[in-house]
């Protein structure tokens, strides 16, 4: 045969995909020129989001930052831009964006009357609620990614006593005593554990530190303040204020109602009628009214409901009944989450002759709560959303505080920069808070797609 | 005679209760009754005794006194010298009037944002995400304040729309008026009107049907029966020979003749709102606190829909339109028969929970002055009586009433298209 071939040895070079489906002109093309209707739409589109840049970048940018009142505002636009249509007055959040943040929080608790900004302490001003907040992050953090050092966890158990003891003032002694009840507790059960058994030490663990809180710890705390003082000046309730008060209530009501939520939970699909006819009215109760009904309740009934004479702090009130009202969506949370995991896993848990305690602890509870960290992390963002709420009650939240900076004559008409700065900064948070459980929802998801 | 087999003998001892699993569900559950009984005792005890310190015994007397306040939105006729219970009847009205708008126009605007959101025109689904992200990451209460100080800021006053040239014109052929005090429309009327029933005679729920309107609901609903009817007799023909007789005309004519006829002998009118002194006379005048009210909550809980209705329409497998496809249904009916009917299963109990949302979150009109029972009952009366304790458990009443009737529906839609497997 001759050595003659027909057949190609070698593959041809690939050939370029043609111009118009690659690249940027044929994603332009696939995504937004693929058709009459989608043209038209893209070009709509376009047409809208240059009418909103056009109008919003030079009223963003082409602003006012340095006046003291609206009318000196609009005649700084007027020498500026010949109107004053078009530009923002971010005047208002440099006068009033510490009021913003602390509301009237004195910067130096040391000289408690002196409001802004009058005296020099030793300190940067604001320590003490910045301090507070920087441990909170340090605190969180551990719990939000696990490649952070592991002994952070101690600032997170620290967090509880220390943040109240900032913010507030006051001795030292009180919230190491309520801390020390703790470790009483669990003293308590080693001790009692191997003498009395295993029923008793829980009954005392639970039992000792109740009676400690109540009757021994404030003594206690008093006579070690008179014999070694460390306090710090104390803050009074109404002077919190701010996007303080906001992140301070939802911090507490965020971190109590999810083990709350547990139990209540836990109640609710448990077989013991009477724990679950308790669970089930408390949480329906609590869903079905609206949370301005719950602020009311703490701002005139809570000192009706308690002992002649017991005198509460109104962000006290507020907090527990914030919990009660996150603890309640989050225990319905929770729920979806238990009853969306398959029987077998329940069954699988007996088989294996664990207790109802290690089942949940071991079996059930990792995997429902994994489920449902989207629902657990929208409920976060709502109570975060929520503690807006406060502001009728007369707490000076953000929007509190907007309404008295509207009222003050040197602002009266402004709103939209007040707005938007509110707006922007609950944005970063409620935006960050559901990226984060994107993020954990993709970590966790161990099992097939 | 016993074997060896024979189970010992039960004895019970005391110490069963804890450590027998039969016994200590039953100790558990009777520890916490008692635990819940001693709670609601110490309450109410500690109750009583503030109450009897201050002097107010709890008692409903407070509601027959006059209110002596004005309600400017509302949808019964109401005087100051009316009583407390009218003016919180009014402000539940206000409630619902406000919960039903929002829940209407939410669903429109969240269903047409969560469609485009899916749309393949990358532009047009980033700009719905921008809207979502941006209303749901942003407290309601805030949009609410901000759309009243947009209304009250930036309209323009009445006096604006007088004079030779005014700097404001009403809008949509000079039927609409839009000023800082409220928004002015149309208000029908009838000039050979059948009047009003009067119920509940001179009470404080006393109420007014129109009869006109009453007619007009008739003949309507008369009417929807006739077009049934008319479809099914179209079904039974084309079912026999195959053929389907058009329908539409006829649909047409028996909804809109008798409609039209009833209109024009009840001298159906509009009432067009004009400018007299210094404020607009005439048509329906919604005002900025319903409006706005109206407005941030659709476009906040319609943030929230279009999400829910996304993840529905995400939901259906692909499989189930290719199968559609393959049976030869044209894509409009494949929506219709196919992907709708099972993406509503999904979509509608978080719809419902959404509504629900609404409606507690319209009790936030206290912030804008609409008044709604909050703003009624939990607000005004609350404070000029002084009754806190009852006003606040009425309020939470009348909220835990309209919530446990929405979930009663819903529970009842989630059995109906339950699906039965196995």
């Amino acid at each position: 045969m001759s050595d003659m071939s027909f057949v190609r040895t070698e593959m041809l070079p690939e050939k370029e995909p043609p111009a118009n489906s690659v690249g940027v002109i044929g994603w332009a093309r696939a995504n937004l020129f693929d058709g009459v209707v989608n043209s038209a739409l893209t070009l709509l589109s376009l047409a809208f989001i240059y009418y909103v840049l056009s109008g919003l970048l030079p009223w963003v940018f082409q602003s006012v930052w340095n006046a003291s009142s609206l009318t000196e505002c609009r005649e700084i636009m007027e020498a500026t831009w010949a109107s004053t249509h078009g530009h923002a007055c971010w005047a208002v959040i440099n006068d009033r964006w510490l009021q913003l943040l602390y509301g009237f929080y004195p910067p130096y608790p040391a000289t408690p009357d002196v409001v802004f900004g009058a005296t020099e302490g030793a300190l940067p001003a604001y320590f003490r609620p910045n301090l507070a907040f920087v441990l909170l992050l340090l605190a969180i953090a551990p719990v939000l990614f696990t490649k952070v050092p592991r002994q952070l966890l101690i600032v997170t158990a620290a967090y509880p006593f220390l943040m109240p003891w900032l913010m507030w003032g006051g001795s030292i002694w009180g919230p190491l005593m309520a801390a020390a009840g703790f470790g009483i507790g669990y003293l308590a059960y080693r001790i009692l554990a191997p003498i009395a058994g295993e029923l008793v030490a829980i009954i005392a663990a639970i039992a000792v530190p109740v009676i400690w809180w109540l009757f021994l710890a404030g003594s206690v705390a008093a006579g070690l303040e008179s014999v070694i003082s460390i306090s710090i000046p104390e803050v009074e309730s109404r002077k919190f204020g701010g996007f303080m008060l906001s992140i301070l209530i939802g911090v507490v009501a965020i971190g109590a109602s999810l083990p709350i939520g547990i139990f209540l939970a836990l109640g609710r699909q448990s077989d013991l009628m009477i724990l679950k006819a308790l669970c089930v009215g408390f949480i329906e109760f609590i869903r079905g009214v609206p949370l301005i009904t719950l602020l009311f309740v703490a701002s005139v009934l809570l000192n009706i409901f308690l002992p002649p004479g017991t005198e509460f702090d109104i962000i006290l009130r507020v907090l527990i009944m914030v919990t009660l009202f996150a603890a309640a969506y989050m225990a319905e949370v929770i729920r979806g989450g238990l009853a969306a995991l398959p029987k077998g896993q329940y069954e699988g848990a007996d088989s294996l002759g664990l207790n109802y305690w290690q089942a949940q602890r071991l079996i059930i509870m990792p995997q429902a709560l994994k489920i449902s960290i989207p629902g657990i992390v929208s409920t976060f963002i709502g109570i975060f959303k929520d503690t807006t709420l406060v502001s009728i009650i007369g707490l000076l939240d953000p929007l509190g505080l907007s309404n008295a900076i509207r009222a003050d004559s040197a602002w009266n008409g402004i709103y939209w920069e007040l707005f938007a700065f509110i707006a922007f900064l609950f944005f970063i948070f409620c935006f960050g808070m559901s990226r984060y459980s994107m993020y954990l929802e993709r970590k966790l998801h161990t099992g097939h797609k | 005679m016993t074997t060896l087999t024979d189970p010992p003998k039960e004895s019970f001892r005391l110490s069963m209760l804890i450590y027998d699993t039969r016994y200590r569900s039953l100790t558990i559950q009777a520890v916490a009754m008692i635990g819940f009984m001693l709670l609601a005792a110490w309450l109410i005890n500690n109750t009583m005794v503030n109450l009897n310190t201050l002097g107010k015994q709890p008692e409903f007397g407070f509601l027959m006194e006059p209110a002596s306040y004005d309600i400017n939105q509302r949808l019964l006729e109401y005087s100051s010298r009316d009583t407390h219970l009218r003016a919180s009847f009014l402000g539940l009205l206000n409630t619902l009037l406000v919960a039903l708008l929002g829940c209407i126009t939410a669903t429109i605007i969240g269903v047409f944002v969560g469609v485009l959101r899916l749309s393949k025109n990358w532009i047009v689904a980033k700009i719905m995400t921008v809207y979502v992200e941006m209303f749901r990451n942003v407290p309601v209460l805030l949009w609410i304040v901000l759309a009243m100080a947009i209304l009250i800021e930036s309209l323009p006053a009445p006096r604006a729309f007088r004079g030779e040239t005014p700097s404001a014109t009403m809008n949509l052929f000079d039927t609409v008026a839009v000023t800082n005090r409220g928004v002015y429309v149309p208000e029908p009327l009838f000039s050979n009107s059948l009047g009003n029933i009067h119920l509940f005679g001179t009470s404080s729920m006393r109420f007014d049907i129109s009869l006109d309107l009453m007619l007009i609901l008739a003949v309507v609903v008369a009417s929807i029966f006739g077009i049934r009817a008319v479809n099914a007799q179209a079904k039974r023909i084309q079912e026999s020979t195959g053929d389907r007789p058009n329908t539409l005309w006829k649909n047409l004519a028996i909804f809109f003749v008798p409609l039209i006829v009833v209109l024009y002998a009840l001298g159906f009118h509009l009432g067009y709102p004009a400018l007299k002194g210094f404020n607009f006379q005439g048509g329906t005048h919604l005002r900025n606190s319903l409006i706005a009210l109206w407005l941030a909550l659709s476009l906040y809980t319609a943030a929230f829909i279009a999400e829910i209705v996304r993840g529905g329409i995400m939901a259906i497998s692909h499989g189930q339109t290719e199968a559609a496809n393959a049976l030869g249904l044209r894509p409009g009916k494949t929506m219709r028969l196919v992907i709708l009917p099972q993406a509503l299963r999904v979509i509608i109990p978080p719809m419902i929970s959404n509504y629900l949302n609404l409606t507690k979150n319209s009790s936030l009109a206290i912030a804008v002055g609409y008044m709604d029972i909050t703003g009624t009952l939990g607000g005004i009366t609350m404070n000029q009586t002084g009754r806190e304790l009852e006003c606040v458990l009425m309020l939470m009443a009348c909220y835990l009433i309209i919530s446990l009737s929405i979930s009663a529906v819903m529970n009842w839609y989630n059995n109906r298209v339950k699906l039965v497997e196995r």
